[in-house]
């Protein structure tokens, strides 16, 4: 177990490597720290802001070689973007935003909170759905009941994401009135009132392809032995249904919801920012409009490293289970 | 430029001729087309009509002259562009499906009664815009998975194929890639590469050839133990030829289902993208988006967002119909045996 829980967390920190690495092409090479920096400071802002600026945020320096140091020097390779980068994020040093010079560390950690407070509600809902109207098509298969849903999925999959929020907002919050269009507050007591509505239009707009997906899962299981055995015990359809058939799927179900909990943290883009929750979904995408490549670059590596995270813990619970998967 | 795209429409339409008259000689082929036709008829309509409009707005000259706006007519201009004179349809703002007089106050309009869906806030014809928009859809979803898929193919089944070092690279690279949650990936590299219509393209192929490469990669895994590819190696039959022969064609139905499935995705992550203003210029999703507003104005202006959501969901909705379709006749998984 120990042997491969090394190999395993030893590939997932190589993979961090890489990612970082994919980052630094994208945003050091392929985009010219030069435009980062005339974007922020402006086209006609005097030479000395614009050198000061690339200063404050770390973009003065070379890519790969600084050519200021004698080859023997350490500082010839430690004196570069390159190195600056993978340093500052494996030490969860992010340093400033682009846009508007505030610490990032600060805004991730402001943000987490209101992004887990749509999140967590949404997914524990999204999940216990799912599987409820998973289970119950199921043992409906093939006949109406399953055709009726499994089209209804189909239909429901067809909406972009952006239409049901629109829809939403307009019937449930101008038309019906029964819960505020948009709006966030910290305080306990009223937050549900603020929640529900992103929280409605979450689950709908995911409702299609987890409902198939879990409707599968479900079928997988009803054709194995065991279910025939409980049966000629003579078990009833429920209690075949949660007692067996629910108990053997939740091992592929944990395995789906596992891989998902690192995302409740970096939250939701659209959801977020259409019904003014201040968290990081909403952050994310400030920074996109307001051309801050230092938030937007932290944002995507922890996204990849709490999906890299969530992997490790998946494979490694995974390998609890199943003596067979830590041998190979 | 325009003889390019022209020339890309011949190709298209070569490409779906040839592939027509291959499968119809192959009788699995036509058979799976036969039980196709008959499950979903309305959806390959649909989907048929998409296509004709968006190639029939792909074939563009310059030439013939436009009254209204002389610049216009030294413009490379489209048969849709022809058929619709967008430059002569043109009123002051905002009027409602087949209206005679402006939406607010009472002036009448220059073309009463002829803008069947109404006009936007610049008074442009809406029908004429939601039919602009078919094309761009078509070459999110359909024209990047093309570029894509077969890149895909390459590396997926050469990495399933070859295994060892091949296998590795790809699939660090794999890892890596698949990593970063598809959506930041993919505004991180529209954000690189910058707004415009081939960059998005170039970034949907790249986060949509993840998901690709791994699904040809496990069935090559899967395929290379089979016995008639190792009858066929003892036989001494070189790598490329099993691959062309015996993997590729058993992985048809993989790669169709695959193409239909993202073909979707990509269609409405744009909407997503047109939100966070690094969409398609002239896509649904920039219409919805610049019509989300209009909701809340009293009296409502409901014609835009009408026009470009239901046009956004029949494709979809179309295309999601026939994969899931094609699951039932094509994938051996789930085909039943047919009398």
């Amino acid at each position: 177990m120990a042997a491969y829980l090394v190999r395993r967390i030893s590939y997932g920190a190589v993979t961090v490597l890489g990612v970082l690495f994919l980052l630094f092409v994208l945003f050091f090479a392929v985009t010219n720290p030069d435009d980062i920096a005339r974007k922020a400071v402006g086209e006609r802002a005097r030479p000395e802001v614009y050198v000061q600026w690339k200063k404050n945020h770390g973009y003065d320096k070379p890519l790969f070689l600084n050519r200021e140091y004698a080859a023997s020097n350490a500082k010839r390779y430690t004196d570069t973007l390159l190195f600056e980068h993978y340093r500052s994020m494996l030490t969860f040093d992010f340093g400033r935003s682009d846009a508007d010079d505030t610490p990032i560390a600060d805004r991730l950690l402001k943000g987490a909170g209101p992004s887990l407070s749509l999140t967590v509600p949404l997914f524990i809902l999204d999940v216990v759905v799912a599987v409820a109207v998973g289970l119950f098509v199921a043992f409906f298969r093939e006949t109406l009941i399953d055709r009726t849903v499994l089209v209804l999925c189909i239909f429901t999959m067809s909406v972009a994401t952006l239409l049901y929020i629109i829809a939403g907002q307009y019937l449930i919050g101008m038309l019906l009135k029964w819960f505020p269009i948009s709006g966030y507050s910290g305080d306990s007591s009223v937050i549900w009132r603020f929640l529900a509505l992103p929280v409605i239009v979450g689950v709908i707009s995911g409702f299609g392809s987890d409902v198939r997906l879990y409707r599968t899962i479900f079928i997988e299981e009803m054709g194995r032995d065991y279910v025939r055995t409980a049966r000629a015990k003579g078990a009833g359809d429920a209690r075949v249904m949660v007692a067996h058939v629910l108990r053997n799927a939740l091992i592929p179900i944990i395995t789906n919801v596992v891989i998902a909990i690192p995302f409740l943290f970096t939250g939701s883009l659209l959801l977020e920012s259409f019904f003014g929750i201040p968290g990081l979904g909403a952050m994310t995408v400030e920074a996109i409009q307001g051309n801050d490549f230092a938030t937007l670059r932290t944002m995507v590596y922890l996204g990849a490293l709490l999906f890299i995270l969530g992997q490790i813990l998946t494979d490694v619970s995974y390998a609890i289970a199943d003596p067979r998967v830590r041998l190979s | 430029m325009i003889l390019v795209q022209n020339l890309l429409v011949l190709t298209i339409v070569a490409g779906i001729a040839w592939v027509a008259y291959a499968a119809s000689r192959d009788r699995y082929w036509r058979e799976s087309a036969r039980e196709m036709w008959r499950r979903r008829p309305v959806a390959l309509v649909v989907v048929a009509i998409y296509l004709v409009i968006g190639l029939l707005d792909s074939v563009a000259w310059v030439g013939g002259t436009v009254a209204e706006d002389p610049t216009a007519a030294y413009l490379p201009r489209s048969v849709i562009d022809r058929i619709f004179k967008p430059e002569a349809l043109k009123e002051a703002s905002y009027s409602a499906p087949l209206a005679d007089k402006a939406f607010y106050g009472s002036d009448a309009l220059k073309h009463p009664g002829k803008h069947w869906l109404g006009t936007d806030i610049l008074g442009r014809d809406v029908l004429y815009r939601t039919f602009k928009g078919v094309r761009v859809a078509l070459l999110v979803g359909g024209l990047t998975s093309l570029v894509a898929i077969p890149l895909a193919l390459l590396f997926g089944v050469s990495a399933g194929y070859f295994g060892k070092r091949v296998d590795d690279a790809v699939f660090f690279t794999m890892t890596v890639l698949s990593s970063v949650p598809s959506l930041l990936l993919l505004i991180a590299l529209i954000m690189v590469l910058g707004k415009g219509a081939v960059q998005v393209c170039i970034a949907l192929g790249v986060t949509g050839w993840v998901h690709f490469c791994r699904i040809s990669r496990g069935e090559a895994l899967k395929l290379r133990e089979m016995d008639y590819v190792a009858s066929a190696r003892v036989l001494g039959v070189s790598d490329g030829k099993i691959i062309v022969r015996h993997i590729l064609p058993n992985m048809a139905h993989l790669v169709i289902i695959t193409f239909a499935l993202s073909f979707t995705g990509m269609v409405l992550t744009e909407t997503t993208l047109s939100y966070l203003g690094i969409g398609l210029d002239g896509s649904w999703g920039q219409m919805i988006d610049q019509a989300r507003n209009e909701l809340s104005r009293t009296p409502i202006i409901w014609w835009n967002i009408a026009a470009a959501a239901t046009a956004l969901f029949a494709l979809v909705l179309a295309v999601n119909l026939i994969a899931d379709g094609l699951r039932d006749v094509i994938d051996p998984r789930t085909r039943r045996e047919r009398t």
